[in-house]
């Protein structure tokens, strides 16, 4: 397959302090790509960059064949974006927005105005195709910004944090237009902390942190690679001292995040059974997941 | 880099505008045109003739280049700031294939085809009330675009600096405001003490009137391409300044 994304010893600076330090990273068409990390990783600078709006130090990027930044507005043509922020034109309507932004591709109206009902229709806003953007809600106006990323029919789609701030509903939906999208074989590459929108959509996921990428690889991969298999969760009451002690003889790891202890073995059994006995004690048995693999490479203090 | 990438941008600004076009051209033409009047009729009444004319003829030059360098200002002002910053339509535009620099292009043409309807709107109204009956009057109609050019390529470097819509109350309090009084919108600026003159020599509004106030009472200006000059360096200089720190603000 070939690549649609490569990106190789990518460096930016903000003073002195490095927001990407290195990364290298290469994208095949037809994948679902996920940049995970938290929050300040440099995953948006990273897109940023990748699209040319943002000057890197150094690094080589090609985009859709093209070196970016030097031809980065041809790179663009064959790209959608849906930006964290919703920057719809709150002075038009739903299918004005779209026909607007299809011109900004050189695109005549004659072919946007053919495009717009089925985009329309992708995004199930046909009935709200005069609708003015203030009155639509918030997964709405995602969806509407994600049919305005497809209006020059891109190789690859650009999202940052596509569902963040979106309700459990709506982001079903998005999911599923997503897996739509890649099973026409378009690209794409996200951005995201939430660790089952990565775990469900991407084929190949990369953790960032501190302007680096730290581990690479299939979500599966991942957890085998880094985690032990299984998890227990306790709490409750006395849950510190339990944790000192008899966990530490029947699990591989344990860690501690507020009232919860977590402990990490190959084989939970003699773990529950240990549990049994302990009165106070509730806990939650379950598989690894991503969501442990990023805590343990990145760490669990907040971060601002 | 530049590329008529910008001309979607344009027309985008148009068709919001064109929602709004009816309050948007009374707004344009009722402020300036009750200055005019007001002014011109209620204190013009008590003056005896400024510079051999009545003095709402004197004033109405004034108001011409006044009106339309308010224009370009507040559309470069406030406007571009809404849609750079609070309403983030640049950024949207250049995830299209469109630059930075395209997007201030449209901008900086936009205020100035929006401060042309100003300009065109006062003439309008000059010409039916017989203020002006000069065919040289018509050469206004070329000065125009070039005030709005130089106030909107000024508006956007401001614009560039600006943290949020408060910072513009600055820049109309300590220059566009001293400068309609420095240049002779309301009154000859010759009566004004020596080291005004001269500070008023430099500024943009000044060479504007120098241009239209005699093409309006139907004589030619004097030294056209100095002024014509001065107005182009600021409109360069103004835009290039913009560009410079728009693009330090934006895609640094």
């Amino acid at each position: 397959m070939a690549s649609i994304l490569s990106v190789r010893d990518l460096r930016k600076s903000y003073g002195e302090h490095e927001v990407v330090s290195g990364v290298s990273l290469t994208v095949e068409r037809g994948q679902c790509f996920g940049l995970l990390g938290p929050n300040g990783a440099g995953k948006t600078t990273t897109l940023r960059l990748c699209l040319g709006l943002t000057e890197p130090d150094s690094g080589e990027i090609e985009l859709a064949g093209e070196p970016v930044p030097a031809r980065a507005r041809e790179a663009r043509t064959r790209v959608g974006v849906v930006p964290q922020m919703d920057n719809l034109d709150p002075d038009f309507t739903v299918s004005e927005n779209l026909l607007v932004y299809g011109r900004y591709f050189g695109l005549p109206d004659r072919d946007i105005r053919t495009r717009i009902p089925q985009l329309l229709d992708f995004a199930e806003l046909t009935a709200r195709r005069d609708a003015r953007i203030q009155t639509l809600s918030g997964g709405m106006k995602r969806r509407l910004t994600l049919a305005r990323a497809l209006i020059n029919d891109p190789d690859i789609l650009f999202m940052d944090e596509p569902t963040t701030g979106l309700d459990p509903q709506a982001r079903h939906l998005i999911w599923e237009r997503l897996k739509r999208l890649l099973s026409q074989g378009k690209t794409i590459l996200l951005t995201t902390h939430f660790m089952d929108e990565a775990e469900r959509l991407c084929d190949r996921i990369a953790i960032m942190d501190r302007g680096r990428l730290i581990a690479e690889g299939s979500p599966r991969k991942l957890i085998e690679q880094h985690i032990e298999p299984e998890v227990v969760e306790v709490y409750g009451e006395g849950v510190a001292q339990w944790a000192t002690g008899a966990a530490r003889e029947a699990a591989l790891r344990c860690e501690q995040s507020g009232e919860t202890v977590f402990c990490y073995a190959a084989d939970a059994r003699p773990l529950l059974a240990r549990l049994e006995a302990e009165r106070d004690l509730r806990y939650l048995h379950r598989p690894a997941n991503l969501e442990d693999v990023f805590l343990k490479l990145t760490g669990r203090e907040l971060r601002d | 880099m530049i590329s008529l990438r910008f001309i979607p941008v344009l027309r985008r600004n148009f068709l919001v505008w064109r929602k709004l076009a009816v309050p948007s051209v009374l707004g344009n033409l009722a402020d300036p045109m009750i200055y005019m009047l007001g002014l011109g009729y209620g204190l013009g009444g008590l003056l005896p003739q400024v510079d051999g004319v009545s003095y709402i003829a004197f004033l109405a030059a004034g108001t011409v280049c006044f009106s339309t360098m308010n224009s370009a200002t507040f559309e470069a002002l406030y406007s571009a700031f809404s849609r750079m910053h609070v309403q983030r339509t640049w950024d949207a535009i250049m995830n299209a294939p469109l630059t930075l620099d395209d997007v201030v292009l449209a901008e900086l043409v936009w205020a100035a085809s929006k401060s042309f309807l100003s300009g065109l709107a006062i003439l309008l109204v000059v010409w039916s009330l017989g203020l002006s009956n000069s065919w040289l009057s018509l050469w206004v109609l070329a000065v125009v675009p070039l005030i709005g050019l130089c106030f909107g390529a000024l508006g956007l470097a401001i614009t560039a600096l600006a943290p949020s819509y408060d910072f513009f109350m600055y820049y109309f309090t300590l220059v566009i405001t001293p400068m309609a009084m420095l240049c002779g919108v309301f009154f000859p600026a010759e009566r004004l003490p020596e080291a005004m003159q001269l500070a008023a020599s430099v500024l943009p509004l000044s060479h504007a009137i120098q241009l239209v106030r005699p093409l309006l009472l139907g004589a030619a200006p004097q030294h056209i391409v100095l002024h014509a000059a001065v107005l182009a360096a600021y409109a360069t200089g103004g835009f290039y300044l913009a560009l410079v720190l728009l693009r330090r603000r934006l895609t640094s």
